[in-house]
């Protein structure tokens, strides 16, 4: 597909169509990312926000920090909302009455990977023409730390504790690229706050495609994740640096790693700078401490070998 | 004009009148014993006969959501649900109701598991009862398609921007074959127009929709729903004079049959009250003085014709087809005791749960009701719920 990609900063419009001004935490990396999100798609756009951290603090009333058409409905149906819109404008171009925009659904972690899935993959199967980003800060942080099917292994939530017999969440992070990828849709990409050219790049992309695409981006939470509100940016890259995160995409099927990682640093170093994280550095939670590690080195595997396997295709 | 006339089932009837309102977007999934619906309307779709979009959603969930999603863009939406499928809507009712889209929903009435029944009774509209939609029920098939019709007017009115249900009982309407009616196409157009809404998702206007509410506002914006509801009311009756013009058909917020010099009178909703309208008529050739009242709106109550017409009579029964468990009556009891009370009116009352998960409900069982109200002396009426028919 044809996109016109971004080199340098000053490319970028100095129209926003997130407003300062609004309630999001400082140090947020939600906020870091939709910007980056909205500098990157048309100014003529409508975005749908599931209920979370970005919905409650954007727009409280009679405030808003929205310059463009913009509505939440509930929890679990950004993906269904965001379908409707994008039917109802498709009918009303066609019959003369109006005109199709481009449409952007937002949820978190616990909207994505939890409670909104089956609206998720109901849109990615139908084909609606329309970017869901999942912000992902790995826990229901909006409520307050509650693990979700996105936090990672071994790390302390409000709900998994570590303790005497536990070592944090016992249960792995979902692979939720995994499902959106298997829905065969022409556009999926993970992303990060701290590589703004690769993300806002895989936004044009997306958006370049007449079906449904799809961003998994990561945006450290300093609340959830316990650090220094300074450190945001600092902690999104060294997620990448580590291999925790990888940085890929997968267009038509055929994966891509954009931000290769060939000399990892070491993970102790992004686990150790986080509140949620570094207990599993002490003696008593080697076992679990190893299991984050294979479970980062199988995932970086993982992506390596898919796009060994899909490059001749 | 030529007057078309066909043989439709009550779910076939709501799919005619869908296709011929102009509607932008259906969202639907397909649950007994609504899916002709969508079946129909799917049928449209491939042949060409329905030019708006028709998403096939995953859940009822998602089916309102996508609606709501859709309406306000400014289109024109409709779906269409029953029982189990209303009640995975719930949250979203109250969304959609409060987001003031005028979405129209055909339910078709039935019982809510558990036990699993697929057949008919009102549990499933009465359960989301308080989510801010005008309820309609209808009576039969000519006015299942009359009513969707004339709901789209009336949801998308400037002062109402209220979604609707138009409640059709489950096989008794749903699959029951009638004869039909049918308003020409470009009558049916230009009678609903394509109102444009001031507040929609627009780039060249952009509004915030489904803000977060303090407690010093959220209460305002529920009370600017009450004032909507109240606007629907008065709203009702100036629609229907539109409808009936296009129509010659005129069904009111009571269908009153007989009631005028009635002394005893069954106040009665859905496919049932034709059912006691039958043994009312058998009745008066008899010399009897009986008559049926038809709750046709019952969101917002009628309260002002419900006075009217209960006024001077001996005694009425009130049929409810749904329980309200633990409370002192079902839900169209309480309704009417309620206006009675409020306005010092003592009409001597007994009320019934009746046809629950499709239990039928005959000539001679309205008939039952009747002579029990005759019979009795209305002072000793009892004032306890009567589950009638069931086996104790």
């Amino acid at each position: 597909m044809s996109y016109k990609p971004i080199r340098t900063l000053f490319e970028l419009p100095t129209e926003e169509n997130l407003a300062p001004g609004h309630r999001m935490c400082s140090g947020c990396g939600v906020t870091v990312g939709v910007r980056q999100i909205l500098l990157a798609a048309p100014k003529d756009v409508i975005v749908v926000t599931a209920t979370g951290c970005l919905e409650v603090s954007t727009v409280a009333y009679p405030y808003t920090a929205w310059r463009c058409p913009w509505v939440h409905v509930a929890f679990e149906n950004a993906a269904a909302v965001a379908s409707g819109i994008e039917a109802a404008l498709k009918a009303l171009e066609r019959k003369g009455y109006g005109k199709r925009y481009p449409v952007i659904a937002f949820g978190g972690d616990g909207g994505t990977y939890d409670i909104g899935i089956q609206a998720l993959s109901g849109a990615l199967e139908r084909g609606h023409r329309l970017l869901y980003v999942c912000y992902d800060n790995e826990a229901y942080m909006n409520t307050g730390i509650q693990r979700s099917g996105g936090t990672p292994y071994g790390t302390w939530t409000t709900t998994t504790p570590f303790g005497k017999v536990r070592p944090g969440k016992t249960e792995v992070k979902k692979n939720l690229m995994g499902i959106v990828v298997a829905h065969g849709i022409p556009y999926a990409a993970t992303a990060s706050i701290s590589h703004w050219k690769d993300l806002m790049n895989k936004v044009r992309k997306a958006l370049s495609y007449d079906g449904p695409s799809f961003i998994h981006l990561l945006t450290p939470c300093n609340r959830g994740w316990r650090f220094d509100p300074a450190q945001t940016t600092r902690i999104a890259k060294l997620a990448v640096e580590t291999r925790y995160f990888p940085l890929y995409e997968v267009e038509n099927g055929v994966y891509r790693i954009t931000v290769p990682v060939p000399r990892p640093k070491p993970i102790e170093e992004f686990i150790k700078v986080q509140g949620r994280l570094k207990h599993l550095l002490r003696p008593e939670y080697a076992d679990a401490l190893a299991m984050f590690k294979k479970q980062v080195e199988d995932h970086y595997s993982y992506i390596e070998m898919m796009t060994k396997a899909t490059s001749s295709k | 004009m030529m007057v078309q006339k066909l043989a439709l089932s009550g779910d076939e009837a709501v799919a005619y009148a869908v296709k011929q309102c102009d509607v932008d977007l259906v969202a639907a999934y397909p649950i007994t014993p609504q899916t002709i619906i969508v079946e129909k309307i799917s049928e449209f779709v491939a042949n060409g006969e329905f030019e708006g979009e028709f998403v096939p959603v995953e859940s009822e969930h998602s089916a309102l959501s996508t609606c709501v999603g859709g309406s306000l863009t400014g289109a024109r939406v409709f779906t269409a649900t029953a029982s189990q499928g209303l009640a995975l809507m719930h949250e979203i009712l109250y969304a959609a109701s409060g987001l003031r889209t005028p979405i129209v929903m055909a339910i078709v009435n039935r019982a809510l598991n558990s036990p699993l029944s697929i057949h008919n009774d009102h549990a499933d509209m009465m359960g989301s009862r308080d989510c801010g939609w005008i309820q309609i029920y209808v009576e039969n098939v000519q006015e299942a398609y009359d009513r969707i019709i004339f709901s789209f007017k009336l949801a998308e009115r400037d002062d109402v921007l209220l979604p609707v249900t138009v409640n059709l009982d489950a096989f008794f309407l749903s699959h029951n074959v009638e004869s039909v009616e049918l308003i020409e196409d470009e009558v049916v157009k230009k009678f609903l127009g394509r109102p444009k809404r001031k507040y929609r998702l627009d780039p060249d206007e952009p509004y915030s929709f489904g803000a977060m509410a303090y407690p010093w506002n959220c209460f305002e914006f529920k009370y600017q729903q009450v004032v909507a509801m109240k606007n629907a009311y008065r709203a009702f009756d100036e629609v229907e004079d539109g409808f009936s013009r296009i129509s010659g058909r005129k069904y009111g917020k009571l269908g009153k049959y007989w009631t005028d010099d009635a002394d005893y009178l069954i106040f009665i909703m859905g496919s049932s009250a034709g059912t006691a309208k039958h043994a009312a008529r058998l009745m008066r050739q008899e010399g009897l003085k009986v008559g049926v009242v038809s709750v046709k709106l019952y969101r917002p109550f009628p309260e002002k014709e419900v006075l009217e017409v209960l006024e001077g009579k001996k005694g009425i029964a009130v049929m409810d087809r749904s329980i309200s468990f633990g409370a002192p009556t079902p839900p169209l009891a309480s309704d009417i005791r309620s206006v009675m009370f409020a306005n010092d009116m003592k009409v001597p009352m007994m009320n019934f749960v009746y046809g629950m998960g499709g239990r039928d409900f005959s000539v001679q069982d309205a008939r039952n009701i009747f002579e029990m109200l005759m019979k009795k002396d209305p002072s000793e009426y009892p004032k306890e719920t009567i589950y009638y028919g069931v086996k104790a």
